[in-house]
Parts: structure tokens; sequence; C-alpha cells
């Protein structure tokens, strides 16, 4: 154990560390540059506990319906061996519907790390038949029962059901599931996403629609290592995923192209960071705790200690954003980032009000700020003033 | 978001109340709007769980889905929602009045008053929208028919929607958007879509400061949200038991009985502390007094409602699923004029919006210290009543010189600016020269020229008619945009989505789909 993870270890308490998921990893590039959220995640603190502890429960919870609705429309497009997945996957890529395909149920088994490599060992024997290395007999054997076959040029696509794939997430190995992986429609890998939100006449709620992107980037991104680590060209895997939801208001799949380029480079950035958190723990001091059994007290005078960048958009995506919500009030930033820079990025309420009244000696690096305040204040008075 | 509004917001952080940001109502309100609070079910297209609608608020009328993921229970809610909103359209069909077009050479008629509909939050009227398209396609015959009313409804849901996206339109108004548009909170945007603590922060309980009453009113517990999206905590402990006894009731009467009343108990619960706070919403709203071009406004609705009750009287087809490329052109086109018209009538209307102008340099209040009313330009064919006036003003002017700006105050006359000399003390002085609105002699009518002395606002905002554009028929549409619909080639390009494109809702998909099947299942 190297002190970085002594030190995380320490952090965190006494419990194991919670395990990322391609959620929870997609939901730290929403705020990149929060130290506090990043020290908390780096280390697996149980935030929802933490929160808890500290008198700020987060309201995050999934509806019984929504997991109901979303299991059973993944059972709907995945049976009859993903003969109508294959079909959508195919006419949406733009190539012919194979004949065939092979299916392998990749989601059983409970050891995770056998799970990975037995993932893996298949993912990098279905490499594109138009690569000299996919010709692995011994893994095609694996998939669908043709172990006497010699591996043609033409080979049949394959798809995996829920492949488990790993990716280095603050040094832990994180394992990451996604819905489908087609191998070899189109000469490549596509990341398959099956989500059972709406797309109505072509669209979706695009909150929705951005989450899932970041979430298929995260599965896009671990795939590719997968392959670079077998010494193949990461590139196999597209950065176009398919993404099958409901079509209208019916049960009918349709699938779409997601292009995740830019996500991908996002999640590639936050993870390069989570990876060098020993820089970011050299600034966190050394009686720094987030342990949940601590009492309340303590916690929250350690976590003051560590900064956080609070703004209005963690409520969705962060566990303790309720507390640092209240750290932050009396804050501009905490009525959002574009009030802030409406007030001249002044920091502090208290501040833009004495500015505004005029009654503060200025910074010369305010001096701006400060002359728009007051000439708003003005005018707000004469407005107020005029309809009185 | 503007410096005002976020000094705005600053004020209400330290005073603990949302303070003003409108001095004068900018919508208008009915005398008898339809109040609507939808639930919908969690995970599902759009599926309505429940409603409370009603044009009083004694008089909330509750509308359940027993088991929401059964097609025929939904239509039947949609059928039940009918009941309620066509009669209320119908009653807007009295009266009518003549209003001359084309320059008094022809007359139309448009009815005297229109329908209001009010939802909590733009999420309802998300909601209305995809509520209105999926039944306004219905059929009433063949293999699945659904109640005579439900298409109908679809269409008028449909209309209300629409017209929700035209700026300066109350015929459909989400609560949380008319009350931010009037006050600022010490809360954040994201925040401000939640109705209870919107007006937690507007008008907090006796002993509470706004931050208060807004953080009491963030548990689902004590508030439940305004939907259309419910608690998950509630879906999970109360309603999904509770369904779950409905469809285990099966043909068992009594049972049944009393799962339905269970259900029916519960959803009034959730729904009840949101309708009155839509009533108190609406209660804050009318206390303010009208601007003076809210009523031509609504005159607009008026018109845009008297057009559609026609188009339906004269079996016109449901609006499409998707315009084609020359009326999403002339959509675009309406909405933006909309838009900038509603921004001008806004800042004129009321003087706390024109102080957002003055802060930006658009516009400037400045004193009349000289005035030539009879200044007479000869220079050109004929002699033209041009009177000058000079204004000095303490405000930053940033208007060049010849720009034409007008006055709020005066919004029939133009004024060119013709000399800009900054002075003294940082003030500036603004010689302008007027014309129209004087009379049609050489000398001006009195009244019609500022007088010395008098403070006028003068702004580079103009109300100004600007004629519409002009757009090729259908079967003219260029190849730039598909050329006619029909014959499209283009179509066939494989459409890739980017999800971080800002907009309304993503775009996933470019390709031409067809009608929908009258058979499309709604489950």
């Amino acid at each position: 154990m190297t002190s970085s993870e002594q030190r995380l270890a320490t952090i965190r308490g006494g419990v194991p560390p919670r395990r990322h998921n391609a959620r929870t990893i997609a939901a730290l590039t929403g705020n990149p540059g929060c130290t506090r959220r990043a020290v908390l995640d780096g280390a697996g603190v149980d935030k929802p506990l933490l929160a808890e502890r500290i008198g700020f429960p987060a309201g995050f919870g999934q509806s019984r319906f929504a997991i109901t609705r979303g299991n059973a429309f993944e059972a709907q497009v995945k049976a009859d061996g993903g003969a109508e997945l294959l079909r959508l996957v195919a006419e949406r890529l733009g190539v012919p519907v194979p004949a065939v395909a092979s299916w392998t149920d990749l989601g059983d088994g409970a050891d995770a790390v056998d799970r990975e490599q037995r993932s893996a060992a298949l993912l990098a024997a279905a490499l594109p038949a138009a690569m000299p290395d996919a010709a692995a007999p011994e893994a095609a054997s694996s998939d669908g029962g043709r172990a006497d076959e010699q591996v043609r040029p033409d080979e049949p696509a394959a798809l995996f059901d829920h492949p488990l794939l790993g990716l280095d997430v603050a040094g832990r190995r994180v394992h990451l599931e996604p819905d489908l992986v087609a191998a070899r429609l189109g000469g490549r890998f596509h990341v398959v996403e099956i989500k059972s939100f709406p797309v109505i006449d072509g669209q979706a709620d695009p909150a929705k629609l951005a989450a899932a992107a970041v979430q298929s980037a995260v599965y896009v991104l671990a795939l590719r290592e997968l392959l670079a680590g077998n010494g193949h060209d990461p590139q196999l895997v597209s950065d176009e995923v398919v993404l099958v939801c409901p079509r209208d208001f019916a049960n009918q799949p349709v699938a779409h192209l997601l292009d995740v380029r830019k996500q991908l480079l996002v999640v590639r950035r936050q993870l390069d960071r989570m990876a060098r958190l020993d820089t970011l723990l050299t600034a966190v001091p050394a009686d720094f705790t987030a342990d949940p059994a601590a009492d309340a007290a303590t916690l929250v005078a350690s976590l003051s200690q560590v900064p956080a960048r609070y703004a209005p958009d963690c409520l969705a995506s962060c566990e303790l954003a309720y507390f640092c919500r209240d750290e932050a009030r009396g804050q501009t930033g905490a009525l959002g980032r574009p009030a802030r820079e409406a007030l001249g990025g002044i920091t502090s309420v208290d501040e833009v009000l004495a500015l505004a009244a005029g009654d503060r000696a200025v910074d010369p690096e305010q001096a701006e700020a400060a002359a728009l305040l007051r000439a708003a204040a003005r005018l707000r008075a004469d407005a107020l003033g005029a309809s009185a | 978001m503007s410096t005002l509004r976020a000094l705005a917001a600053a004020q209400a952080v330290a005073a603990g109340v949302a303070q003003p940001v409108a001095t004068v109502r900018h919508l208008h309100l009915s005398t008898r709007p339809l109040v609507l609070v939808p639930l919908a079910m969690a995970g599902e297209a759009n599926a309505p769980l429940a409603a409370m609608v009603g044009t009083a608020p004694g008089d909330g009328r509750l509308l359940i889905v027993p088991q929401p993921r059964n097609r025929d229970q939904r239509f039947a809610f949609a059928a039940e929602l009918a009941a309620t909103v066509l009669p209320y359209v119908a009653a807007h069909r009295g009266a009518n009045e003549a209003v001359s077009v084309d320059r008094g050479r022809d007359v139309r008629y448009r009815y005297l008053d229109a329908p209001q509909v009010l939802v909590p939050n733009p999420a309802g009227v998300t909601f209305l929208r995809l509520l209105g398209r999926s039944t306004r396609f219905r059929r009433v015959d063949g293999d699945y028919p659904v109640p005579m009313e439900v298409p109908l409804l679809g269409r008028w849901l449909t209309f209300f929607a629409e017209r929700a996206e035209q700026p300066g339109s109350s015929a459909l108004l989400a609560m949380t958007q008319a009350l931010t548009l009037h006050w600022a909170t010490g809360q954040s945007a994201v925040e401000d879509l939640h109705l209870p603590a919107l007006l937690g922060w507007i008008a907090p309980p006796a002993g509470l400061t706004g931050a208060e009453a807004a953080a009491r009113a963030e548990d689902p517990a004590v508030c439940p949200p305004a939907g259309p999206a419910t608690d998950p905590g509630f879906d999970n402990r109360l309603l999904a038991p509770a369904i779950e006894a409905y469809t285990a009731a099966g043909d068992d009467e009594a049972a049944r009985v009393e799962a339905y009343a269970r259900l029916e108990r519960l959803l009034r619960d959730q729904l009840t502390p949101t309708w009155e706070l839509m009533w108190r919403g609406l209660g804050l709203l009318r206390a303010l007094p009208p601007g003076a071009r809210v009523a031509g406004r609504w005159d607009g609705d008026r018109d845009a409602f008297t057009a559609h009750a026609e188009h339906v009287d004269d079996g016109g087809a449901p609006q499409p699923r998707r315009d084609g490329a020359v009326a999403a052109a002339a959509r675009l086109h309406r909405l933006e004029r909309a838009a900038a018209t509603y921004a001008v009538q806004r800042a004129y209307d009321d003087p706390l919006v024109m102080a957002e102008y003055r802060l930006t340099g658009e516009a400037f209040v400045g004193e009349v210290v000289l005035a030539d009313p009879a200044r007479v330009d000869d220079s050109g064919r004929r002699p033209v009543l041009r009177p000058r006036i000079q204004l000095v003003t303490t405000e930053p002017v940033l208007v060049p010189v010849g720009a034409s700006l007008s006055s709020p105050a005066r919004p029939g006359q133009k004024a060119r600016v013709v000399f800009v000399t900054p002075v003294a003390d940082g003030k500036t002085e603004v010689v302008l020269e007027l014309s129209g609105g004087m009379g049609r002699g050489l000398t001006a009518t009195p009244g019609s020229v500022p007088e010395v002395g008098q403070r006028l606002c003068y702004t580079t905002l103009s109300e100004a008619y600007v004629p519409s554009g002009a757009f090729p028929a259908v079967e003219e549409t260029p190849w730039t945009h598909g050329g006619p619909p029909g014959a499209s080639p283009l179509a066939a390009v494989p459409p890739v989505v980017d999800p971080s494109s800002a907009g309304r809702a993503a775009e996933v998909s470019g390709a031409v789909e067809p009608e929908p099947d009258p058979d499309e299942e709604w489950a």
C-alpha cells in the first residue's frame, strides 16, 4: 500500500471504499474544479452516509417504477437472442443486417475479477475480421459452438451481453458493465446503451441524453483501454455509441447514434486528474477525515478545511451538495454562475452590496465592478422610486 | 442574467425575502383561468398519474389513473380531462368583435375572451405538450378506438403548448416563470423551478426568512414536489403498494373500491399543497398593476384562439408532428419577432426593465435643457418641421450620431441623434432632432415637443412596425432546405447527434419519419 492509499484509507475511516460505476464516474465530470469532491470520491468515501451524519441528507433516490420500466425495456429489447437488437444496430450503422450473429451472455458469475478476465478474453478475440490478429481460434470456439470452424474474414457479428470491463479510477480498479457491446458490425466495436427514456418525434429529454452520453463515454474508454492493453488499436472502438430507446409513446425500440468524442475528452481529463490525487492530497491537512464514524462537529470542521467549489448544478449530482450550499450561503456563486458574472465576479454578497452602496474603499482591480454595481444600484433605486 | 437582476438577487439574500424586478405585471391574467396540476408516472413516457384541475380554489377536480401502465385507463384519463378542458375552452367562444384588417379594406372577427391555462412549472408545459402529442392523432374508430373527445383535447393542448413558446403570450403560463419574471429570489435559477421554494422566498410565512421557508419547502415529506415528477420516496413507500393493491383487487369489487379510495387519498395529498400554492401565486400576480401593453399582447392570444377554433370547426388537420422546412422557418421568424417585440414592450411598460438598458447604454434618461420647437428644415424639396431638443444626462450614452431613438413617453415620435458631447462632471449633452407625432403643419401641436425641464428617457429600442418576412410556398421549398417535400434524397444521410448541443430538446434524428400509425401503442 502506497502512502497515498494509506492517506485515503485514513480519510475514509474503517470502511471499505465505495465502488464507482459508470454513473458515478460520469458524475465526476460535473464539477471538475472541486477539490473536496475529488478527494472524497478518490478516497471512495460513503458520501450519502457522510451527508446524513453532518445533518444534510441528500434526497437521491430512484423510483421503483423507473427501475422496473428500465429493466423491462432492456429485457424486451434483448429478447430472442438479440435478433431485433442486431437488426436495429446494423440498420443504424448502415451495414447489411447479418443473417446470424453470436450472442454471448457475460452477465453471470459472482466473481468480478473472473468475469472481467472472461469478458476481456472474449472481446479481444472478437476483433473485427479485417484485423489480422482477430483470428484466434480458441476464442471463436467459445462464442457459439463453432469450435471446429476456421475463422473466416466474413465472420459473423458478435454481441456481448453485459460484459464486465475494468477501468482504473484514482488508482483502483473499477468494474463497469455496459448493456451490450457489438463486435464486427461496420468493422468496429460499438458500445450499445439501452435506455428507457422515450425519443418522441426524434427528440429526447436533453438532460437524460447528456447523462447517457457521458456514461457511454466511460464504457468506450474502458473498452479502448482493454484493446490497447492487448496491443490492439484502441480506435477500433467507435466513438459513436448506439443508443436504443423506446420510440414515441410505444415500447417499440429505436436506435440512434450518439457522438461521444467530446465526452471522452472530458472523462479522460477527469480520470487523469483523479490519478494524480497525490498532488491534490499535499494541499489537504494531515488530520483531514471523512470517516462517518467520527462525530458530526469533527466532520464539519474537517470538511471545511478542504475547499469546495459549489455551484447550483451540484444539487443534481453530488450527495454533499446541500452541505456545500449551506456553506456557500452569502456568496454570489450560490446564486449561479451567471449571477456571479453579472455582479462583476465579486465573491461575497455583502461585498456586492457594500460596493453598490458606495460605502467601501475600492481596490483598483474592483474599480470596474464597483462602478457597474453603483450604477446598477442607482438605476434600481431610481426605477423603484419612480413607480412608488 | 442582467446585472440589475443579479443585484436584486443579492439584495434578496441580504433582506431574506425576494425583491421585485418589475413594477408592473407583464402578463395577462384571466378572471377565470384554468389551473392544472399534473402528475406523471416515473419511468414511463409521459404517462399521466393524476391531475387536479379547476377554475376556482375550492373547485379542484381530482383525476387519477389507478394503473398508469394501462393504455385504456390512460385514455380514460384523457377523456376525463377533456370533460373539463373542452367545456372551459368552449365557454370562451361567446361574443366576438370586428377587427379591421388590410387598412380597413377587410374585416375579421375575434372572440372577446380567450382561455388561459396555468401549470406549476415549465415541466408542466412539457407534460401538456407531450400529452397533446400522444392524443391528437388518435382515431376514434378502427382497431384501437379512443373516446371521441380525446383527439380534440390533444389538439387544444398542442395549441396551448405552442402558444407557450411564443414570447409574451399568456395562453399557457408556468407559475414559476410568471413569478420569476416579477421577483428575484436569493437562490439560483435551478432552485427557483421548485414552486414551493420560490413562493417561500416571495411570501415567507410569518417568522421565517425566505431562505428558511425555501429550505423547509425542499423536504418532500413537508412539501410534495410540484410535479409532474413525483418524489421517489413517495413512489416507493406509498404509491407502489397502493397501485399493487388496486391491481391485486382484480374483480373483487369491494377491495377495488377501497384500493381506489386509498390511491385517491394519497394522490390528493400530493396535489393539494401545489394546488393551493398555484392560487397563492396567482393572488400575488394579481396584486400587481398590468403593464400598458399587456392587453395588446392578449389580443394576439385572442386572435390565435379564434383562428385555431375556426381551423378545428372547418375540419382542419391536427398540428403536424414536425414542421416542414417552410413552416419551420416561418415559425422561427414569428417567434423571433415576438421575442423582439416583447422585449421592447416590457421595457416601455416598466421603468425597472428599462433600467437594464440604461445600464448597458442602450437607453438614457436626461433633462431637457434647450428646446427649439419651431425649427423647420427647408434644405429639402419641401420644408418640414424638425424641432431640436438638447438633453443633459449623467448616464453613459453609447448611441452613435445618426441613430434613431424613441421615448416610451412618446412612442410615435422619432428622435435622430445629432450631437453627443461629453461635458464636465461625467455629464453628456445630447442633441436630438424630432420628427413625427407633431401634427401635419409646420407648427408643432402644443405639448408634442418636449419642454425645457422635462425628464425623458430615450432608447434605441423601437416599437416601430417591422414587416414580416416573405417565405416561399411549400412546393417551392429551395434545395438548400431539402427541396419540395416528397423528393428528399438528403433524408437518407445517417443522423449523428451532438448531445452537448444547446436547445430546447436535443435532436436525435434528422431522418424524416412517417406519420404515426393509428394503432401506435401508448404503453
